[in-house]
C-alpha cells in the first residue's frame, strides 16, 4: 500500500502515477485483472464426483433398450452447482451487452429489451404448455397468436400472416416459398426463374432465392443510395418470379420509388417480397400493404425488442398480401364461432377449402418470442410504436447530422433509422475502418456495423434506435469526432493496436480457418465402447 | 412512454441540429419526406394505446389462465417436446444482462462468453452424439432436419433422400416441403408402426443422396441404425440419425457408434421450457471431413495478438454474408440462449447427473408401461423404448385424449393427430414419461385410461 | 518468367506443351488476404473457357477461380490444402492451384502477357 495513506488515499499524486504504471505493465500470478478474469474451459474445471444436481438413483428395474445401452464415458465434466454458477457468470462478464452500453449496430436494431416481456414469457401458462396437448387446453395460447396476427396485419396492413418462421432468414424463405406456390398455383411456376436482388441487400436475400432454385440477378444501385428504377424495369420480363427489396433499405434510406417499383413488378406478372428488416423506422407511419408488398418478414428480435440473445432465437412471421394470403404454410390460424383455432395437417386443410403449400417447421413457430414481442407492443400501443419510429429516425439523423462534417457520409441525408459513413475520411491516415471500429472498444462502446453495404467503401452502419437519450448520443458523437480527429493526426497507435482494453486483444481468424479446432479435445482420449 | 428516453425538449434540440445540416427540415414529418405522400399515414393505426406494465400483466395473464399448465396435471405428453425439470440456475444465468442482450458474436475481443460457451456447447453436442463437429445450433430439430438432407446432396452430389416411416410427420412433413422447394428428390416410406420393421435397405440406389433414420423413433422405438448405415455406405450415400430426445442420448447406443455420418436432433430438453413449441435448439453434427459443407454458425478456437486463447466465428464464407446466393444455407442466426440453456443444464448433470437422469427416465417409462399395459384393452406395441411408446387402443385414441382432459390427466398425443387418415393409426396413443411424473401421476393416468375406455 | 501468361481475372497460365499450369497472380493474393481453403477440381474434370476451376477462400471473402482455357484437369495441388499460406507466399510458383491438358491452344492468344498484365494493373489505379 505503498502511496497511499490509511484512509486509502493516494499520498501524492506522483507515486500513485508510478504505482498505475507498474500495475499496467506487470503480468499477475493468475492471469487475472483485478475485475478481468480469466475463466477455462468447463472441461479443465472437471471434478470427478462432484454433481450439481441430486437424483436418486432409480429401484432396479428390467430395461427395455433392447440392446442398445449406451457403453463408454461421455466424457461431460463434473462441477458442483456453485461452480457451475461461477463459470458461467465469469463468461458472461466477457460480454458487451445493450443493457449496458449503446450497441450501434446498424441494421440489428439493438434496442432496450424490457423485462416485462420476459416476465410475461415465464408465465406458466405460456412457457409450461406443450404444443401438442389438446387445442381446448390451449385456447389462451392461440388466441395470443390471433392477437398478435391481427396487431401485424393492422402494423403492415397486410391481409394474413405466417406465424411459424423461426427467424428472419427463414421469413423470407417463407415469403419466397409463397410466391412460388402462387406462380405454380397459376401455371407459371417453371416459367418463372428469376428473382431481381439489388446489389446492396442482405446476403440472406439472394441464399435464399438460391436455395429454392432461383436464377439470382442484381440490380444496381444509384449514387443516390437507391435501386436504379430504370435498370430494375430494364430487367424485368415474362421469366421473372420476384424482386427481393429492403425497404427502408440497407444505406438506411427510403426507396423513394418504392410504389412505381410495386407497379411494376405486378404488371410484368411478378411479386413483391420486401424484407423487413428495417420495419422498426417505419412501424406505425408507413404500412407496406399500402406501398404494394405482397410478402414481407418481420424480425420479431428488432422491431419488437425480442432479445438477441447472443445470436438467437430469432422469429420471423411474413405477412403476406391478399393476393399472397391462400398460400401461407402449415400450421395457420382460422376464426371459428368459438374462437381461433390452428390449422395443423393437409388433411384438414383439404376441408377448409385453403392451399397451403407446406410445413416450415414442426409444431407452430416460436411462442416464446410471440409473448415477449406482444408485451412489447400492448406496452407502446398504437401511439408509442409510431414515437417508436420517429424517435428512431430522428436520433439516427441527429448522429447523420453530427457527424457528416468530421467523417464522411456517402448519401444526402434525411436517413431513416440507422447513419451511414464511408471511408474517406480516413484516406491516408493508415487507419482502415476496421482499425476505426476496434479503437471504439477501447472507448467502451460496441462498434457499429462494418463493410455493410457492400456498395459503400469501408463502409460504417450506425443505428442508434430510439431507446438512446440525447445525453448517451451526444457522448458518442463526441468520442467518435475524437477518434476521427486522432486517425486525422496520425495518432496511429490508438487504431492499429486496438482494443488495448478488452478481455482479448484481435484474435487470429486466419489461424482458426485454416485450421479448425472446433471442440475441446480430451488429452488422454476417452475409453472407446467395445 | 417508459422505453423512450428522448424529450420534446430534446426532440426540438436535436431538430435544430440536423435543420442546419440539411435544408428544409424543421419537424419529425420532415425525416419522412422521401415517403411517397400517397403512402403516409397521417392517423394512428386502429389498435389500443399504450399500456403500463399493470395493464399488460393483466392481459397477458388473462391469456396465459386460459392454458392448462403440464405442472398443473398428470402429464404425458411429448412426440418431439418433452417436460424436464430445469435448474433454477438455468434461468437465473441466461437472463443475465450480458448473455440476453448481447448479439451474436461478430465482435470476438468483446464476446468471449458467448463464443466460448459455444465452443463448450459444440463439444458437449459431438460427445452426446458420438460424432467429431457440431455446429452452435440450429432453429430446432425439424429445420435442421432439412437442412441435413440438404448437406447430404452437397457431400455426395446427388439429390435424392429417402425418409424411413418413423420420422416424425412433423419433421418429415419440413423436409419434404424444403427440398421439394429446392428441387429435389423424396422418398418417404409410410408409417411403420412399433414391431413391424421396414424395408429400407432396398430402395438404396446409386442416386440415393441419404437414408433419414429417427432413433428413438417417432413411436418410441429404438432403431438397429448399423445395418442401414452400413446398406448406405455400400451405394455412396450417407446416413442421417435424427433423435427428438436428446436426454434418451444419456442411455442408449449414440448415433456416431451406429455408422451415422450426419447426425440432427432437437435439444429442448436440456434447459429449455416447452413453450408451446418454439424457442427450442436444434442439434447437428457431423464428421470433421464434411464440415466445410455444414450449415450454420461454428465457433473456433484461437489466440489473440498477445498469444491467449481465445474463441471466434470460423468457417464464415460458407455463409449467406459472404457467399451470398452461394451460401450453403440462408441462415443467418442459430438459437443462441437456447443453446446456452442447454449448456448450463448439461453442465450442471454433469456425466454422472446426465446418465443417472437418463437412467430415471427409463425406469419411469417402463413403469408407466406395465400399468398402462395392465389396462383392460390395452396393448404396449413396442418392443423396446426409452421414455415415450405407443399403445394401441380399443378405441380412437383422439377421443379418449379429450376424455381425459375431462378427468385432468393430458394423457399423450393421438397419432391421428398428426398422422391423419390412416385406419392403421386411428386407435394409437403415444405417451411419455418423464422424471416429472410421480407414481401418483402414473397412477391416475392408468386409472382414468380404464375408466375412459 | 516472360512464358507465363495472364487474365484480367488475375490468374496466370503457364503453358509447358500442352499443358497449362494455372494460379491466381500475386495482385490477386494481395486483395484476398489470407488465404484459409482451397477448393480444387476433381482429375479428369474437362473444363470449358470461363467454367468454375476452383474456389479460394480467405477469411473474409470466397472468390470463383474461372478456367482461363479449355482442357483436363490432369493434376491438381495438393500441398495446398494443408498449407493454404502458400498461396500468399509464393502465388507464382508453389501456390500453383491445377494443371490442364490445353484442348484449344488458340485460346491462348486471347491471353496477356506479363507487360500487358503489368499496364493493366497500372490501369486498375
Amino acid at each position: 500500500m505503498s502511496g497511499m495513506n490509511r484512509q486509502g488515499r493516494p499520498s501524492s499524486i506522483e507515486t500513485a502515477v508510478n504505482d498505475i504504471e507498474f500495475s499496467a505493465t506487470h503480468e499477475t500470478f493468475t492471469g487475472n485483472r483485478g475485475l478481468r478474469l480469466e475463466e477455462p474451459l468447463i472441461y479443465e474445471l472437471d471434478n470427478p464426483g462432484a454433481c450439481g444436481v441430486d437424483l436418486d438413483e432409480p429401484d432396479a428395474f428390467e430395461p427395455r433398450l433392447g440392446g442398445f445401452e449406451r457403453k463408454g464415458a461421455i466424457g461431460l465434466a463434473s462441477l458442483s452447482e456453485p461452480d457451475v454458477m461461477r463459470h458461467f457468470v465469469r463468461l458472461s462478464r466477457k460480454n458487451y451487452s445493450i443493457d449496458a452500453g449503446l450497441y450501434p449496430l446498424g441494421s440489428c436494431t439493438m434496442k432496450h429489451n424490457p423485462r416485462l416481456n420476459e416476465k410475461m414469457a415465464r408465465l406458466p401458462g405460456f412457457a409450461d404448455v406443450h404444443p401438442l396437448q389438446p387445442q381446448q387446453t390451449v385456447e389462451g395460447a392461440i388466441e395470443l397468436m390471433a392477437q398478435l396476427s391481427h396487431w401485424l396485419m393492422e402494423l403492415t396492413g397486410m391481409q394474413a400472416v405466417a406465424m411459424s418462421p423461426k427467424a428472419g432468414a427463414h421469413g423470407e424463405l417463407c415469403g419466397m416459398m409463397a410466391i412460388r406456390a402462387a406462380l405454380e398455383a397459376r401455371g407459371e411456376g417453371a416459367s418463372r426463374t428469376r428473382v431481381l436482388v439489388p446489389e446492396s441487400a442482405h446476403g440472406t436475400n439472394p441464399a435464399t432465392a438460391a436455395l429454392i432454385g432461383y436464377k439470382v440477378d442484381e440490380i444496381p444501385v444509384k449514387s443516390n443510395g437507391r435501386v436504379d428504377t430504370e435498370a430494375f424495369k430494364a430487367k424485368l420480363g415474362p421469366d421473372v418470379a420476384a424482386i427481393m427489396l429492403t425497404n427502408p433499405n440497407t444505406c438506411g434510406l427510403f426507396e423513394s420509388d418504392i410504389i412505381e417499383i410495386a407497379a411494376a413488378v405486378h404488371e410484368a406478372g411478378g411479386y413483391f417480397y420486401c424484407d423487413g428488416a428495417n420495419f422498426n423506422a417505419i412501424v406505425g407511419r408507413v404500412r407496406p400493404g399500402d406501398l404494394g408488398v405482397d410478402a414481407m418478414h418481420i424480425n420479431l428480435h428488432k422491431t419488437f425488442s425480442t432479445p438477441h440473445g447472443g445470436g438467437g432465437p430469432g422469429a420471423g412471421p411474413v405477412v403476406l398480401s391478399a393476393a399472397l394470403a391462400p398460400f401461407a404454410p402449415r400450421p395457420y390460424l382460422v376464426q371459428t364461432e368459438e374462437g381461433a383455432r390452428l390449422i395443423e395437417t393437409a388433411e384438414a386443410s383439404a376441408a377448409d377449402g385453403t392451399t397451403p403449400f407446406g410445413r416450415m417447421t414442426a409444431f407452430h413457430g416460436q411462442m416464446g418470442m410471440y409473448v415477449r414481442a406482444f408485451a412489447y407492443m400492448l406496452s407502446h400501443g398504437s401511439n408509442g410504436l409510431r414515437q417508436v419510429a420517429e424517435d428512431a429516425v430522428l436520433n439516427a439523423n441527429y448522429v447523420l447530422a453530427s457527424l457528416r462534417d468530421e467523417l464522411s457520409a456517402p448519401f444526402e441525408g434525411p436517413c431513416m433509422h440507422e447513419a451511414l459513413f464511408d471511408d474517406r475520411f480516413l484516406k491516408g491516415t493508415g487507419v482502415e475502418t476496421l482499425d476505426f471500429a476496434k479503437a471504439m472498444i477501447d472507448e467502451g462502446y460496441h462498434p457499429m456495423t462494418m463493410y455493410f453495404p457492400l456498395v459503400v467503401h469501408g463502409a460504417m452502419l450506425i443505428e442508434p434506435t430510439e431507446t438512446e437519450s440525447k445525453q448517451t448520443l451526444d457522448q458518442f458523437i463526441a468520442t467518435l469526432r475524437d477518434l476521427a480527429r486522432a486517425a486525422k493526426a496520425n495518432d496511429i497507435s490508438r487504431f492499429t493496436g486496438a482494443p488495448h482494453y478488452a478481455p482479448r486483444h484481435r484474435l487470429d481468424e486466419t489461424g482458426a480457418a485454416r485450421n479448425p479446432v472446433l471442440r475441446w479435445q480430451p488429452t488422454v482420449p476417452l475409453k472407446v465402447a467395445e | 412512454m417508459r422505453y423512450l428516453p428522448l424529450t420534446d425538449n430534446d426532440r426540438r434540440d436535436m431538430l435544430g441540429v440536423i435543420g442546419a445540416t440539411l435544408p428544409g427540415v424543421t419537424s419529425v414529418d420532415d425525416l419522412f419526406r422521401d415517403v411517397p405522400k400517397a403512402a403516409r399515414l397521417e392517423a394512428l393505426v386502429d389498435l389500443p394505446r399504450r399500456k403500463g406494465e399493470l395493464d399488460v400483466e393483466r392481459h397477458l395473464s388473462a391469456l396465459a389462465a386460459k392454458n392448462v399448465a403440464a405442472d398443473s396435471v398428470p402429464f404425458f405428453v411429448g412426440g418431439g417436446a418433452y417436460r424436464h425439470h430445469v435448474p433454477a440456475t438455468v434461468d437465473h444465468l441466461i437472463q443475465r444482462s450480458e448473455f440476453l442482450t448481447s448479439y451474436t458474436p461478430y465482435q470476438p475481443e468483446i464476446t468471449q462468453g458467448t463464443l466460448q460457451y459455444l465452443f463448450e456447447f459444440q463439444t458437449m453436442v459431438a460427445q452426446l452424439t458420438g460424432m467429431e463437429v457440431a455446429n452452435a445450433s440450429m432453429y430446432d430439430g425439424s429445420t435442421g432436419c432439412g437442412e441435413a438432407v440438404l448437406m447430404a446432396h452437397r457431400v455426395t452430389k446427388r439429390r435424392k433422400a429417402i425418409l424411413s416411416g418413423t420420422l416424425h410427420p412433423q419433421y418429415r412433413e419440413a423436409v419434404e416441403n424444403l427440398s421439394g422447394f429446392a428441387g429435389d428428390k423424396v422418398v418417404s416410406l409410410p408409417s411403420a408402426l412399433p414391431g413391424k420393421t421396414e424395408d429400407i435397405i432396398s430402395l438404396i440406389d446409386d442416386a440415393t443422396s441419404c437414408v433419414v433414420v429417427q432413433c428413438p423413433s417417432f413411436f418410441g422405438e429404438l432403431i438397429d441404425m448399423r445395418v442401414i448405415a452400413d446398406a448406405a455406405h455400400a451405394k455412396g450415400a450417407l446416413l442421417i440419425a435424427v433423435f427428438t430426445e436428446v436426454m434418451s442420448l444419456g442411455l442408449i447406443t449414440p448415433p456416431g457408434e451406429m455408422g451415422a455420418d450426419i447426425v440432427v436432433g432437437e435439444g429442448q430438453s436440456l434447459g429449455n421450457p416447452l413453450n408451446f413449441g418454439g424457442p427450442y435448439v436444434g442439434l447437428f453434427a457431423t464428421r470433421q471431413k464434411y464440415v466445410r459443407q455444414m450449415p450454420g454458425r461454428l465457433c473456433g478456437e484461437t489466440v489473440d495478438a498477445a498469444g491467449k486463447r481465445g474463441y471466434v466465428l470460423t468457417l464464415s464464407t460458407r455463409e449467406q454474408h459472404i457467399r451470398r446466393e452461394k451460401a450453403t444455407s440462408n441462415i443467418c442466426t442459430n438459437s443462441g440462449l437456447c443453446c446456452l440453456a442447454f449448456t448450463i443444464h448439461l453442465a450442471l448433470l454433469g456425466e454422472e447427473g446426465f446418465r443417472r437422469l437418463a437412467r430415471i427416465n427409463h425406469a419411469h417409462a417402463v413403469q408407466l408401461a406395465g400399468l398402462l399395459g395392465a389396462v383392460p384393452g390395452v396393448e404396449i406395441l413396442n418392443g423396446s423404448f426409452f421414455n415415450e411408446f405407443t399403445l394401441r387402443l380399443p378405441k380412437p385414441s383422439a377421443g379418449v385424449v379429450d376424455a381425459l382432459v375431462g378427468k385432468n390427466v393430458l394423457g399423450g398425443i393421438p397419432v391421428s393427430r398428426l398422422i391423419p387418415g390412416h385406419a392403421d393409426a386411428e386407435n394409437l396413443l403415444l405417451v411419455a414419461s418423464t422424471e416429472i411424473n410421480t407414481d401418483q401421476d402414473c397412477e391416475t393416468f392408468a386409472a382414468a385410461l380404464a375408466e375412459v375406455l | 518468367m516472360s512464358d507465363i501468361l495472364y487474365t484480367d481475372q488475375h490468374e496466370w497460365v503457364q503453358v509447358d506443351g500442352d499443358v497449362a499450369t494455372i494460379g491466381i497472380t500475386d495482385y490477386a493474393q494481395e486483395q484476398l488476404g489470407d488465404v484459409v481453403y482451397v477448393e480444387l477440381p476433381a482429375i479428369g474434370k474437362k473444363l470449358a473457357l470461363g467454367d468454375e476451376a476452383a474456389v479460394v477462400e480467405s477469411v473474409k471473402a470466397a472468390s470463383e477461380v474461372y478456367s482461363p482455357v479449355s482442357g483436363t484437369v490432369v493434376e491438381v495441388n495438393d500441398d495446398l490444402e494443408g498449407a493454404p499460406g502458400s498461396i500468399n507466399e509464393d502465388a507464382m510458383g508453389s501456390g500453383w492451384f491445377l494443371k490442364l491438358e490445353l484442348s484449344d491452344e488458340s485460346e491462348l492468344d486471347n491471353l496477356m502477357d506479363e507487360a500487358a498484365y503489368k499496364s493493366f494493373l497500372a490501369s486498375l489505379g
